[in-house]
């Protein structure tokens, strides 16, 4: 069979971080290929090479045999290449059939749209998608995420595409729905059209995948026809890379519990979480995108206050319901997104490291300049922050960099608890060992650390106990010793440890073996 | 590609020089401007900087340098006023009928002051709390005083204060109070924004609420005292407004806000909040008064003033948007 998209050798830089490393591979019409991998793996930015959102570095994109360049989505689209990303891109305003024919909509002969050409084709292909319930005159924002799925699928297919896009499909969408998509999926196939599929979900992976291409911190790993592979093995090969000095964990012996979280619910992203974290320990908590890992820490930081259950500082049962209450409580936060909660860029390496202690550092209502100055310091020796001085401007440091002053501004509140989500995420590996081994030292000098993150070899390397979040409930909980790479991916992806396409249910099985 | 690999060579202590022009780039631009402006109008033409015509210019333009205070701390808020024309108008109007009526004289300059406070702590509160866009709130507010101030005054004028009222006319050393108050209240406001916990808290907002508000700054409060802060500045700027001229006009001064913003704009505030001096706001005030006071000594129409400040506001957001982007 000959293939319908070849590529060969990609790479890709952003700034000095390397995101992709000589990725091939290829998709045969009528295939459905996978594309697996941890979060920051590179997926998204492979998918978006394909797609002509950005350009790659090096190496080649072949469609059917000719070398191509986009550059624009337009132009990969003139080219039969549709993408239905992850976050829907769809027009809520206008109808289901206008959003299927933006921008090649059918016209008469005056050059007005041909509105019935528009509805009857938005029918017929609706129908084909075994959607005959969707109504072409809806407007798009009144439909469920998963018939707007559908809406993004029928386009697609109205420009005739050949090869197909598919981020994270079913990331959004119930038990019910996802089937249903992984139906019109198969319909695709069966029609000759080639798609790439992005997805965490194992299950659906074996059910639906012909063959699997893994991707790990923008490497190939390998490609494997479905039938050759187990769960386990997919598992290993996303995750399975040595853990070595980048996690310089001591031991320690935890002391007296300081937080305890019981039955803690936030509306429908945070389910009954309990939890205890005590002095000296480090609590990893892993999870896939969207289990509930960031929104538990909003919670128990009063960014999202709880609708129920119970928060306990010491065994005393608090209130927290603003960041400043959780502040007050001596719990401090390093958020995900350093960028938008974490610093305010315009202000100095002073300025931002004192701004959550500026009542406590001024004397009536004037900050004590001296106290400030000494604080950040005390802060740029103490966490190795590289700049030229304290009167630097945040926006001017190196990511890593930028974490530290984080981190130097909360440990200025002199926190007993501390929450950190994605401590290292978007920074070079020096500064992530450099961070790990100051949450190390932090830990050492009794502080109780929550860390939650996507990497699952951060979360093994540096925590004391791991709790697995799957759909904003804890499911699995492992002791240092018993966490293993193949034990908790396999909890946060739903698929039990070493299971082999035999164990599957029926059904998908069924669908695999084509 | 790197743009901030630590190198060695980065290593090396502070140069205070580049962070204090980083902080007072654009303070020094306006004052190198005035300087050229000065000397050069003032050699083409003496009178220029003569002291009459410098007396004249600071007393009918030292209102505008003060109310551009406030309107800076709402701007370094990440919010904008465009009301603050209108408000200046209806302070003013209030001032001069109690003068007229004979109420004493220290509330006639205080009661102005107190009720800009309360009606632009009722925008903040809007602002704040039910989370109104600011230009929305104060586009309204615009309308609200200007159509008030007119429905109930008619516009009409307003003569025969007592001479101890006009405190714009007061001199000391020669010097016209004006030019006092606005020395005092911009080195106060600049102070305070730069040392007081409160407007560490305004630029902090300013740059990134979010980022303030999950470091446990309460913005809420916050946003209703720079707004009430800034009703008090615009309190300031009516009652010297209201006792520069024997008589006061009741109605609201053509375009005043936008000339408060472009003071504040041009001065180095960015329109996107987070960044910017009071100092320059002042310093950019006194400029358009010299631009507008050259004109006339160099013939020209004093309508290209409109246009020029119409320049230097675009030139300064340009240049405000290559810095952003350039980091």
């Amino acid at each position: 069979m000959t293939n319908l998209l070849e590529v060969s050798g990609i790479s890709k830089s952003f700034g000095p971080v390397k995101v992709l490393k000589e990725i091939s591979f290829d998709v045969r019409p009528g295939e459905v290929h996978a594309l697996l991998g941890e979060n920051g793996a590179g997926k998204s930015t492979l998918i978006k090479i394909v797609a002509g959102v950005i350009n790659a570095d090096e190496g080649e994109v072949r469609l059917d045999g000719k070398a191509v360049r986009f550059s624009s989505p337009r132009e990969a689209a003139a080219h039969g290449i549709a993408t239905v990303y992850q976050e829907l891109l769809l027009f809520p305003d206008l109808s289901v059939a206008e959003n299927i024919y933006l921008g090649h909509a059918p016209k008469t002969k005056w050059g007005t749209l041909d509105w019935n050409a528009m509805r009857a084709g938005a029918r017929a292909l609706l129908d084909s998608l075994d959607s005959p319930d969707l109504d072409v005159d809806t407007t798009v924002g009144k439909l469920s995420v998963a018939n707007r799925q559908r809406v993004e699928i029928a386009k697609a297919l109205s420009q005739d595409a050949k090869l197909v896009i598919m981020d994270e499909p079913t990331a959004a969408l119930a038990d019910a729905d996802a089937r249903r998509l992984m139906d019109v999926v198969k319909r695709l196939r069966d029609r000759g059209v080639g798609i790439i599929y992005v997805s965490h979900r194992l299950p659906e992976i074996f059910a639906l995948a012909d063959r699997v291409t893994v991707l790990r911190d923008g490497a190939y790993v390998g490609t494997k026809p479905i039938g050759e592979v187990t769960e386990g093995d997919l598992v290993s090969m996303m995750v399975g890379r040595a853990i070595d000095h980048l996690f310089p964990k001591v031991d320690t012996t935890p002391g007296e519990t300081i937080l305890e979280v019981k039955n803690l619910t936030y509306r429908n992203t945070v389910n009954d979480i309990s939890l205890t974290v005590r002095a000296g320990e480090i609590v990893g908590i892993a999870g896939l995108i969207g289990s509930g890992r960031t929104e538990l820490a909003l919670t128990i930081f009063g960014i999202t206050p709880a609708t129920s259950g119970e928060i306990l500082i010491d065994g005393k049962p608090v209130t927290i319901s603003s960041p400043d209450d959780a502040r007050r409580l001596k719990i401090a936060y390093v958020p995900e997104d350093r960028g938008s909660q974490g610093l305010i860029r315009p202000q100095t390496v002073r300025e931002n490291v004192s701004l959550a202690i500026l009542d406590r550092i001024a004397r009536a209502f004037v900050v004590d300049r001296r106290k400030e100055s000494a604080l950040a310091k005390d802060a740029i020796e103490r966490f190795g922050i590289r700049t030229r001085g304290p009167e630097q401007r945040v926006k001017q440091l190196s990511g890593g960099n930028q974490q530290k002053v984080v981190l130097a501004k909360w440990i200025a509140t002199e926190p007993r608890v501390l929450i950190m989500d994605e401590p290292t995420r978007g920074i070079d590996v020096g500064a992530k060992a450099e961070i790990h081994a100051l949450m190390s030292r932090l830990a050492g000098q009794g502080l109780a650390v929550l860390m939650i993150s996507s990497e699952l070899p951060e979360v093994l390397g540096m925590s004391d106990r791991v709790l697995v979040m799957r759909g904003g409930r804890i499911v699995a909980q492992f002791d240092r010793k018993d966490a293993t790479p193949d034990a908790v991916g396999a909890a946060m992806t739903a698929a039990k440890a070493g299971a082999s396409l035999e164990s599957a249910p029926a059904g998908l099985r069924g669908a695999a073996a084509l | 590609m790197s743009v901030e690999t630590p190198a060695l060579s980065r290593l090396v202590p502070i140069r205070r020089w580049k962070s204090f022009f980083e902080s007072y780039g654009q303070e020094f631009v306006i004052l190198a401007a005035l300087i050229v402006l000065f000397v050069g109008v003032g050699l083409y033409n003496p009178r220029f900087i003569s002291t009459n015509n410098l007396t004249s210019m600071f007393v009918g333009n030292a209102y505008i340098a003060i109310a551009a205070i406030g309107m800076s701390m709402v701007i370094i808020s990440g919010n904008i006023d465009v009301s603050v024309g209108s408000l200046i108008g209806v302070l003013g109007t209030i001032s001069g009928t109690m003068a007229v009526s004979g109420y004493p004289i220290i509330l006639c300059w205080l009661v102005p002051i107190l009720i800009g406070m309360v009606i632009n702590a009722g925008v903040g509160v809007l602002v704040a709390y039910v989370k109104i866009p600011s230009i929305v709130v104060t586009l309204g507010m615009l309308s609200i005083l200007k159509g008030g101030l007119i429905s109930v005054t008619g516009g009409a004028w307003i003569s025969g204060m007592p001479p101890e009222f006009m405190i714009a006319q007061f001199r000391l050393f020669g010097l016209p109070s004006s030019v006092y108050f606005m020395v005092v209240l911009t080195v106060l406001a600049a102070l305070w924004m730069k040392y007081s916990v409160f407007g560490r808290t305004i630029y902090a907002i300013g740059g990134n609420p979010e980022a303030a508000r999950v470091s446990g700054i309460r913005i809420q409060p916050s946003i209703v005292g720079v707004f009430t802060i800034h009703g008090m500045f615009a309190g300031f700027a009516a009652v010297l407004f209201a006792t520069q001229l024997q008589v006061i006009q009741s109605t609201v001064p053509p375009n005043l806000e936008l000339t408060v913003i472009t003071a504040s704009v041009v001065g180095g505030v960015s329109i996107l909040g987070g960044t910017g001096t009071v100092l320059g706001s002042t310093l950019a005030a006194i400029l358009f008064a010299a631009i507008g006071s050259s004109l006339v000594f160099l013939n020209v129409s004093a309508y290209w003033l409109r246009a020029v400040q119409g320049l230097m506001i675009l030139a300064t957001v340009l240049a405000d948007m290559a810095r952003r982007r350039r980091i």
